[in-house]
């Protein structure tokens, strides 16, 4: 039994939808309102008595709330399976870890595939364009819902880090710690080039339809498995494609023409494939536009430092990874940089790594180390057995 | 604590209680950790190994991993009471450049330097004609990470240049309790092995180190050697 069947066998799993009625509804930073708005969450482990040791997971652009628990489409473990569970550095012995799918998201939070209460159809993309700050509205609004008053940690890498910050600027006196892993303060113009490929791709298929695909029975796989190809390469450094892969053919000899001679183009199109089948492509657009959107300074007239000055209180854990060239070190240090000079406590590691971006949800014992040297040590702080 | 880290021992005498330290080449710590759990203070290290940074955050240490060379530039004015840097400014590129830096960065900075004007070292070179290789020096001159050595009597010209006031000193051999010396002082660019000071910028106002006032304002009486070259301020 995998730990997170033995930890769904002990009923310490829960799989929620938290609603929010027409008059709370969420305010957008575009100016529109959202409501009724539903979040899906999940809850591994359970709230202390003094409501002190909840965690807040942020999930990455296609990742959802199922962390540490067998995905219900693809019936794989969790994104972050190898990071949540009995004896790993987030432990449901200890912690109360929510992870809540993000707003505009399509594992059954509210998103562009959600009933427009106006029409009684999906939304499509009539769908407020949201922002990072947006998602992370919500989640406050989740966490308020849910009685907790101070988040012992919050923590996420790539777009979860991304949103960890947005919590540092926005919400600093409700944490106690925050953990950004593999991410940036803002959206390069490379971040921004590559995304705009991936909704090209979704939006030239033909079957996008402006996006009310669903009306009519279709689904645009074919641009969305080509963003998701795309993207996915942005996740790999080019050593481990490298090494994975090398110019290993499928099969013995050439087919001279444009099957997939390559190993590489297998796997890429087996990455494309699979996506489909769990995410929906208007969501691809809102969520990547998000990302796009995102830069932490703006609202701070150009000045980072200006967003962290009242998290003084906050304990910053910041890590980046060797080979990551989609969020690159230097992208991290900008941050702790900003933290510094805001007076903030903050603690910053490069960890050597071939794996790329991804190297966040992979095998690196380095990353495990130091996690669960920093969460200890806050949690000895926090008081937390 | 062991024999060889009496300067721990002498930097924990050095700094105040509750104090905001900044650990420059911080290594696994163990200073930080002796700091926090002896005088509560609010410490922050820099270090630029891995290996290292994972050490300081599993003992729940606050660290950057980053170049001492090139990120104290970084961090604001005025952030922290102290800024230590132990043992390392003869390795760094631009000590001068860093001297200022940790001032900047710190009301008062705790550095510590190996005396190249020590007798062992003078006799070393005297007898066998090549580079001196000795207790606190013992890497042969093509390892050695040292490549900004200097005599205490450098360092102390070096402060002067700088502006920077000399609060304490003392001095440190071969793992017996710390000296306090009078680092001017021709004889004890002799008889110190290691020289831990206690710096200020002069313009700064007086603060008096824990224990001894030694030195306050006062230079040395004999005359100082010109610099060979204007170090950058």
């Amino acid at each position: 039994m995998t730990d997170s069947a033995a930890a769904a066998a002990s009923g310490e799993i829960q799989g929620e939808v938290m609603r929010f009625a027409a008059n709370k509804p969420l305010r957008l930073d575009s100016g529109a309102r959202l409501a009724p708005l539903e979040i899906a969450y999940n809850t591994y482990g359970r709230l202390n008595a003094e409501r002190s040791n909840a965690v807040l997971v942020c999930h990455a652009l296609t990742g959802d709330q199922h962390v540490a628990s067998v995905h219900p489409t693809t019936g794989k473990p969790g994104w972050w399976s190898r990071m949540i569970g009995p004896g790993k550095p987030l432990d449901p012995d200890h912690h109360f870890i929510i992870c809540s799918n993000v707003i505009g998201g399509c594992m059954g939070s509210t998103g562009p595939a959600s009933m427009d209460p106006r029409t009684g159809k999906p939304y499509g993309l009539s769908f407020p364009v949201i922002t990072i700050a947006d998602m992370v509205r919500a989640q406050a609004m989740l966490v308020e819902a849910l009685g907790i008053e101070t988040l012992f940690a919050v923590i996420g890498g790539s777009m979860g880090g991304m949103q960890v910050l947005q919590w540092a600027a926005d919400y600093p006196e409700t944490l106690f710690s925050a953990i950004s892993i593999a991410a940036a303060p803002r959206h390069s113009a490379q971040n921004i080039a590559f995304h705009e490929v991936g909704r090209q791709a979704i939006m030239a298929d033909p079957d996008w339809r402006a996006g009310d695909y669903e009306a009519a029975g279709v689904r645009p796989e074919k641009g969305l498995a080509v963003a998701r190809m795309a993207a996915h390469i942005t996740y790999l450094s080019e050593a481990a494609l490298q090494r994975k892969f090398g110019r290993e053919l499928q099969r013995d000899g050439l087919s001279w023409g444009f099957d997939a001679d390559f190993q590489v183009e297998s796997y890429l199109r087996h990455q494309g494939a699979s996506f489909v089948d769990r995410f929906d492509a208007n969501s691809y657009l809102y969520i990547t536009r998000a990302m796009d959107y995102f830069d932490l300074a703006a609202k701070h007239g150009g000045a980072l430092t200006e967003a962290f000055l009242n998290a003084r209180k906050v304990k910053f854990c910041v890590l980046s990874f060797s080979s990551d060239w989609l969020y690159p070190t230097a992208e991290s240090r900008d941050v702790v940089r900003a933290l510094n000079a805001a007076g903030c406590r903050a603690s910053f590691a490069e960890i050597e790594s071939d794996k790329g971006h991804d190297a966040f949800l992979l095998d690196e014992p380095q990353l495990d180390a130091t996690l669960r040297g920093f969460l200890s040590a806050q949690a000895q702080a926090r008081g937390l057995g | 604590m062991t024999a060889a880290r009496e300067d721990f021992r002498e930097i924990l005498r050095l700094v105040r209680p509750g104090a905001r330290v900044l650990d420059v080449g911080c290594g696994e710590g163990e200073l930080l950790d002796l700091l926090t759990r002896e005088k509560s203070v609010d410490g922050q290290g820099l270090e630029i190994s891995q290996a290292g940074v994972a050490a300081c955050l599993a003992k729940g240490l606050a660290v950057v991993q980053g170049d001492g060379d090139r990120d104290l530039d970084d961090f604001p004015t005025g952030a922290f009471d102290y800024a230590i840097l132990s043992k390392t400014l003869q390795q760094m590129r631009d000590p001068a450049h860093a001297l200022s830096q940790l001032l900047r960065i710190a009301e008062q900075a705790v550095v510590s330097v190996p005396n190249f004007g020590h007798w062992r070292v003078r006799w070393a070179l005297l007898v066998t004609g090549r580079m001196p290789e000795t207790r606190a020096l013992p890497e042969p001159w093509w390892s050695t990470p040292n490549i900004h050595l200097c005599t205490l009597r450098d360092f102390v010209e070096l402060c002067r240049e700088l502006d920077l006031r000399i609060d304490a000193c003392s001095a440190l051999s071969g793992g017996k309790p710390a000296r306090p010396i009078d680092p001017g002082h021709p004889w004890e660019n002799w008889r110190s092995e290691t020289a831990l000071l206690l710096l200020s910028r002069r313009g700064a106002p007086p603060r008096a180190p824990a224990p001894l006032d030694l030195l306050g304002d006062v230079l040395p009486p004999e005359p100082a050697p010109k610099p060979r070259r204007k170090p950058k301020a």
